[in-house]
């Protein structure tokens, strides 16, 4: 095939890329930095700096660091407990935890929302043994709950592929040169899933980051993340300006815990993609 | 005689209803170098792991300096082990990687450096040690694996087919660097493999194993000169295994026509094997000899020729330097002492004698 063909193949792509992609990001870029009579201004960015809008980032912040280090801390020995199955257990129990994912995470969240519900399942079973109601539901703590829950797949399979991934040998050797099972597991285990680790931990912190919809329906419009004042802007205040530069700030970040997590993995030929 | 470092006691080993082992007995003398050498699933690898403390024996016991080690972890052995695919740790260094167990044993820094220094040179990979592992060819690797288990100063090295993945001038270099090894450090090396040349020629003792059961036991001028049954004779290189009759003291019955022989003490009429190496087979075009026959295949092989002969409804595997034609009408003969003879398998552990197609 000449060289001309295969352009003409990659056209289409390049459409949807540029058509979708590129140009959307350059529409928010303007907006976010162009004023009403044209010019450029950096009015926008500076109401960024608004004290509602600096909490609503802050928030995002703490409750994505904080999903994130939830999801890590279960997934890890999750992936670790997995491996140590044999395999027909391991494929199934991953498919366990891989099926939720193939329902529409709207209905997830729906489904914790009647959990954690006032009156919900969560507190009746509470009652009934007796114990006081808990007041999880519009709370930081409900967002948090909904977000390991959506997020945690995406921690636990790149973790559980750089898992899977190495060879028993590398533990028999370093058990044959004198390693305890601790040695073992911060000399061998734990550098070698590294690649692992910070791929879920891009995959689980950015779009919990950006997340709006977990916190409106869990948060019962109490929660403001800096995806739902996004939204706002957009959807209720008519203010496209602001939530541009919302917009922008909000990809730095992005794009900050992206070079960050290249970085830190190095050996980019085994980044524990999925 | 040096005294008896590892006794292997009575192991039986199977997984599921595979019986890889089967009461199997074995010692190893102190700087001894001994190979155990067999076809796949012959159950050398399951010996060498229970020793390197990764399997478990189902019974029996293994002793090492009088002590039982059956149940000991494998990180609290006096031994080391290079696997077969070298598992240097990707995520460190040479150095690092050499430096992982003497780290373990709390050495101090000067010590270690001290040790790095002295295994690369040993395995002639000088100022390698900030190389990465990924940067190493397959043998370059397989040294530093060899240096990353002598610095701890084991008392028995442990090798899994170490040279399996090299190509053939590599693996001739490495078996003589091993050897070296063994000189310069006077320790014990159990070495397993499945190439017979390579157990011929590094070893002070070959075990031949097959099916779970040892074949023979001895030095390899032993297993090569004086195969006890067909199944070593078969698997030490090529060699024509024949049906015979023995008709009485030194005197065999093959194909048909009556040969003397060295052999005593078969008895007399005893169906036995009987076996011929390529190498001691003589034609001549003079028809000299107990056999004629006729050349039906040559191929040249450097340093000799090998040839297919037909005769008395056998084909005879036969190594000369000289030239025959195919379809040359020869005579065949083998002195006496070239001729080995072997009792046929009776008991049920000597069924593994039998020989996979």
């Amino acid at each position: 095939m000449n060289n001309l063909k295969k352009q003409l193949l990659a056209g289409p792509y390049l459409i949807w890329i540029i058509g979708f992609i590129i140009l959307p990001m350059i529409t928010v870029v303007l907006y976010a930095f162009t004023g009403d009579d044209g010019h450029f201004t950096l009015e926008y960015m500076k109401e960024v700096t608004l004290h509602a809008h600096m909490a609503a980032i802050g928030l995002s912040l703490q409750l994505g660091i904080l999903t994130t280090i939830i999801c890590l801390i279960i997934a890890y020995p999750l992936a670790m407990i997995l491996k140590s199955f044999n395999f027909k257990h391991q494929t199934f129990v991953v498919f366990i935890f891989m099926l939720p994912m193939w329902m529409n995470f709207l209905l997830r969240i729906m489904a914790w929302k009647m959990l954690l519900a006032k009156n919900g399942i969560f507190n009746t079973f509470l009652a009934s043994i007796g114990l006081e109601p808990l007041h999880i539901i519009n709370t930081p703590a409900a967002v948090v709950i909904g977000m390991v829950y959506d997020y945690l797949p995406f921690m636990l399979l790149p973790i559980y592929n750089s898992m899977v991934r190495i060879k028993k040998d590398y533990i028999e050797a370093a058990q044959d040169l004198g390693a305890k099972s601790i040695t073992v597991f911060f000399k061998i285990i734990l550098p070698l899933t590294m690649s692992g680790i910070v791929s879920g931990i891009v995959m689980v912190f950015v779009p919990a980051l950006t997340s709006f919809a977990v916190s409106d329906i869990l948060g019962g419009g109490k929660i403001l993340l800096i995806g739902n004042v996004i939204e706002q802007d957009f959807m209720q205040g008519n203010q496209w300006s602001i939530g541009s530069a919302l917009s922008v700030v909000l990809m730095i970040f992005v794009l900050i815990s992206m070079i960050l997590s290249q970085i830190f993995d190095k050996d980019e030929g085994s980044v524990a993609t999925w | 005689m040096k005294k008896k470092l590892i006794n292997f006691k009575h192991i039986s080993k199977s997984y599921g209803d595979n019986l890889i082992l089967d009461d199997f007995n074995l010692y190893v003398r102190e700087n001894e170098f001994i190979t155990l050498l067999g076809p796949s699933g012959c159950g050398k690898t399951t010996t060498l792991r229970m020793l390197g403390g990764f399997e478990t024996p189902d019974t029996g016991r293994i002793l090492f300096d009088g002590e039982d080690i059956t149940n000991k972890p494998a990180n609290e052995r006096k031994l080391n082990t290079v696997f077969q695919k070298y598992s240097l740790f990707p995520n460190m260094t040479i150095a690092e990687n050499i430096a992982f167990g003497l780290k373990i044993k709390k050495k101090s820094q000067s010590y270690i450096n001290d040790k790095i220094k002295y295994a690369l040179k040993l395995v002639n990979l000088d100022g390698y040690e900030n190389r990465s592992v990924d940067s190493l060819s397959g043998g370059q690797q397989q040294r530093i694996a060899i240096a990353r288990a002598i610095v701890n100063e084991p008392e028995v090295l442990l090798l899994d087919e170490p040279l399996g993945a090299l190509d053939l001038k590599l693996r001739q270099n490495m078996q003589y660097e091993l050897m070296r090894l063994k000189e310069e450090l006077g320790i014990t090396f159990l070495y397993v493999t499945h190439d017979q040349e390579e157990a011929l020629t590094m070893s002070d003792t070959v075990v031949v194993m097959n099916q779970g059961y040892i074949q023979q036991i001895g030095t390899p001028e032993d297993i090569y000169n004086e195969p006890e049954n067909a199944f070593v004779a078969d698997f030490i290189g090529h060699s024509n295994i024949m049906d015979g009759i023995m008709i009485e003291d030194r005197l065999v019955e093959i194909l048909g026509v009556k040969v003397p022989c060295v052999d005593e003490g078969f008895g007399t009429n005893k169906p036995v094997d009987v076996v011929i190496r390529p190498e001691d087979v003589e034609l001549n075009t003079d028809m000299k000899g107990f056999m004629e026959g006729v050349i039906t295949s040559i191929i040249f092989k450097g340093v000799h020729y090998e040839y297919d002969v037909m005769a008395n409804g056998y084909e005879w595997l036969v190594h000369s330097t000289q030239y025959f034609e195919v379809g040359t009408k020869v005579g065949i003969n083998v002195i006496p002492f070239n001729i080995q003879i072997m009792h046929k398998p009776e008991s049920s552990d000597e069924k593994a004698v039998e020989i996979d197609e």
